[in-house]
């Protein structure tokens, strides 16, 4: 029984470190129809700003995350302009070589600017060390990233579900036309969204900073698995991603802490399997 | 024209007879991609040996050809090594990252006539081979099998071994398991991960579940590593006393400055300390620092690549800058020298690296950096990895 809660707990951390970084490539490839491979590298862009803030700088970590989402899209923002624009609406294939691209020059960059070694976010003393649950304890920081992920969730589908944006957002993303010609300016409505996506990528990545540890080729490492969690939850659905995440890092956490030498067999075997029956992920929208 | 040809002939012809030759070595090595950081060392530790030893041996020139194979990628690397043969000319090949790419040239050797000096992959069966491999760097059982008796000694007897599913962490297994077993310890369950394991809290919940004394750890240095470590101090394990060992790559030093407090007191057996303590190896590190650019991004692969240097130019030296590859290697056969990392020599028999092993732990230095800190060495040791393959 110790084990099972073990496992839970383990996979409910995992899961919203997941939930955290991906929402934000949910928002793009749901509402907005990109599919931006960059996602990762806004991710990286916003641990690196992070670390610099707090090591170099020597701020505080809140002002750190602060710093790095706001950074992140102020350094999105251009790009949005000068180059997304240009995609919305395009071919998969245009988004995905366009965004790829993307994502090596960041790369690149990121390899010049701070160089190839890897860089850590310093945790508050707050944060740091480990919370007794009874039958074993837990990293403090990953408490906080349940939490960080459970606020994401339940503001980001305030925002779409309740609030006047999220219905000019819907409203552009299922006839853009239409929606111009009654006077919603489409083009500050996928900009704000672009810049929200891009932001809680960079939140995601300083969260998930001790999980996945910030070094040049982050943007490609894991593009995979956020991926996966889009597919599977549904682009664009909120509760979808959150319940794709739990699923698959349950799965993850317990196959490998039961079976580890069948590796990410199980993970995979899941994706296809709920691709399979679920092909536009578990709470996909049909178009 | 013909006065031309003619003038051109004559050029050559002197040319030849000066015997001012330039000969060239190929290197290849993972330059750009996630493990650039490694070829940078290759290229720190060449650049060094070059600063410091000049790049002539006798009269001849010494031009180096580097080549990118960015992951472990066997048949780019054959690809790559069979132009630097063919089309450039090399007299030498070195470098080699990853057993894989180096295990994919050693069938080119015999007939490019071209030795191999392999300045990292550490696969013990490497130079079984080809009889024309030379190794200067270190094998995982080289380095793994000290720390068994390491553990033993400070009481631990139950140990559970965790490693990375992929060749090097199962030789590290292996070499651990025989070590241990040897001096009378009990290994209580031998785990393998996936490579791509981001989250390692399961691991250490079955760390903890194994009522083992100790662990054995090997994963390969990077991202993967940090989490590791910091899992094990997150998850209690650190604060009940479960002792860690390790070889020296989850320690490497351009890793040191994020691992940080988490790693302090982590033990671990290798073969080279940046902060080893020699004039050798200040020299060394002072020459290789500047040719980095960062001193704090050097690490293990610059002292093999450094090493594997001098072995090219002892076999130069005994070819006169002839191509002749058996007599090149048969000339560094046995050959002694003080390296950065203290006294080596090369096997006659293996042609693989016999050098110290030193145990080391994790310190923080007055400047608050952290270091590797040798505290005891393990003198001339062989590869026990080629005996355990026969």
């Amino acid at each position: 029984m110790q084990t099972v809660f073990s496992i839970a707990v383990d996979a409910l951390a995992y899961g919203m470190v997941l939930f955290v970084i991906s929402i934000g490539l949910s928002v793009t490839m749901g509402l907005m129809r990109v599919v931006n491979l960059a996602h990762g590298a806004f991710a990286m862009i916003g641990g690196y700003i992070a670390s610099y803030a707090a090591r170099d700088l020597g701020l505080g970590f809140g002002f750190a995350v602060l710093f790095a989402v706001f950074g992140t899209i102020a350094i999105a923002v251009p790009i949005e302009r000068l180059l997304y624009r240009r995609i919305y609406g395009a071919p998969e294939l245009t988004q995905v070589l366009m965004t790829i691209g993307i994502t090596f020059c960041i790369i690149g960059i990121a390899n010049y600017v701070f160089g190839p070694t890897l860089k850590t976010v310093p945790l508050p003393a707050a944060l740091q060390g480990s919370v007794d649950l009874g039958f074993r304890s837990i990293a403090t920081h990953r408490i906080f990233a349940i939490l960080c992920g459970l606020s994401v969730a339940v503001a980001l589908w305030y925002l779409i579900e309740k609030t006047a944006f999220g219905v000019k957002l819907r409203a552009a993303v299922d006839n853009a036309a239409m929606a111009a010609a009654l006077g919603v300016r489409t083009e500050i409505v996928y900009a704000v969204s672009f810049a929200v996506a891009v932001g809680l990528a960079a939140l995601g990545g300083v969260v998930g900073a001790e999980l996945l540890p910030v070094e040049p080729y982050y943007a490609l490492r894991y593009m995979v698995t956020f991926l996966v969690v889009v597919s599977v939850g549904g682009a664009g659905s909120i509760p979808g991603a959150l319940v794709a995440c739990l699923l698959l890092g349950g799965i993850d956490t317990a196959g490998r802490y039961l079976m580890p030498e069948f590796g990410e067999f199980f993970f995979y075997l899941a994706v296809i399997a709920i691709v399979c029956v679920f092909p536009r992920g578990l709470a996909g929208r049909t178009r | 024209m013909k006065r031309t040809i003619l003038a051109a002939l004559t050029a050559l012809t002197i040319a030849g007879a000066a015997h001012a030759d330039t000969i060239k070595i190929g290197v290849i090595g993972p330059f750009s991609g996630p493990f650039a950081l490694q070829g940078k060392n290759f290229k720190a530790g060449i650049d060094a040996y070059m600063a410091l030893n000049g790049s002539k041996v006798g009269d001849d020139n010494i031009e180096i050809i580097y080549r990118d194979v960015p992951q472990p990628d066997p048949a780019q690397s054959k690809a790559l090594a069979q132009e630097l043969v063919v089309k450039e000319g090399v007299q030498y090949l070195a470098g080699f990252y990853f057993t894989p790419d180096a295990m994919a040239v050693t069938p080119l050797l015999e007939q490019g006539n071209v030795p191999l000096v392999i300045m990292n992959a550490a696969t013990s069966a490497i130079v079984t081979k080809s009889p024309l491999v030379v190794r200067t760097s270190f094998s995982l059982w080289q380095t793994s099998t000290p720390i068994a008796k390491v553990a033993k000694d400070a009481g631990v007897s139950k140990i559970i071994s965790v490693v990375s599913d992929y060749g090097p962490g199962v030789d590290a297994e292996n070499a651990f398991k025989k070590g241990f077993e040897a001096v009378g310890g009990q290994i209580v369950e031998a785990i393998r991960m996936p490579l791509a394991t981001n989250d390692f809290s399961p691991i250490m919940q079955r760390i903890k579940d194994s009522g083992a004394e100790g662990v054995f750890a090997f994963l390969p240095s990077g991202p993967t590593t940090l989490g590791f470590v910091k899992s094990f101090n997150e998850n209690g394990l650190k604060g009940a006393g479960i002792k860690f060992f390790a070889p020296g790559d989850l320690t490497q030093e351009s890793d040191l400055p994020a691992l940080g407090e988490a790693a302090l007191g982590i033990q671990t057996t290798f073969h080279y300390a940046v902060s080893h303590d020699s004039p050798e190896n200040k020299a060394f590190v002072e020459a290789a620092g500047k040719a980095i650019g960062n001193p704090a991004e050097l690490s293990f692969p610059s002292v093999g690549a450094y090493d594997g240097m001098h072995v090219i130019y002892k076999m130069i030296e005994a070819t006169g800058g002839e191509q002749d590859a058996q007599k090149g290697v048969d000339a560094v056969k046995g050959l002694s020298w003080t390296s950065p990392r203290g006294p080596v020599s090369i096997d006659p028999e293996s042609r693989h690296i016999t050098q110290n092993i030193y145990l080391r732990e994790v310190a923080k230095a007055e400047d608050g950096t952290y270091y590797n800190k040798e505290i005891a060495t393990f003198e001339k040791q062989g590869d026990p990895g080629l005996a355990a393959l026969k």
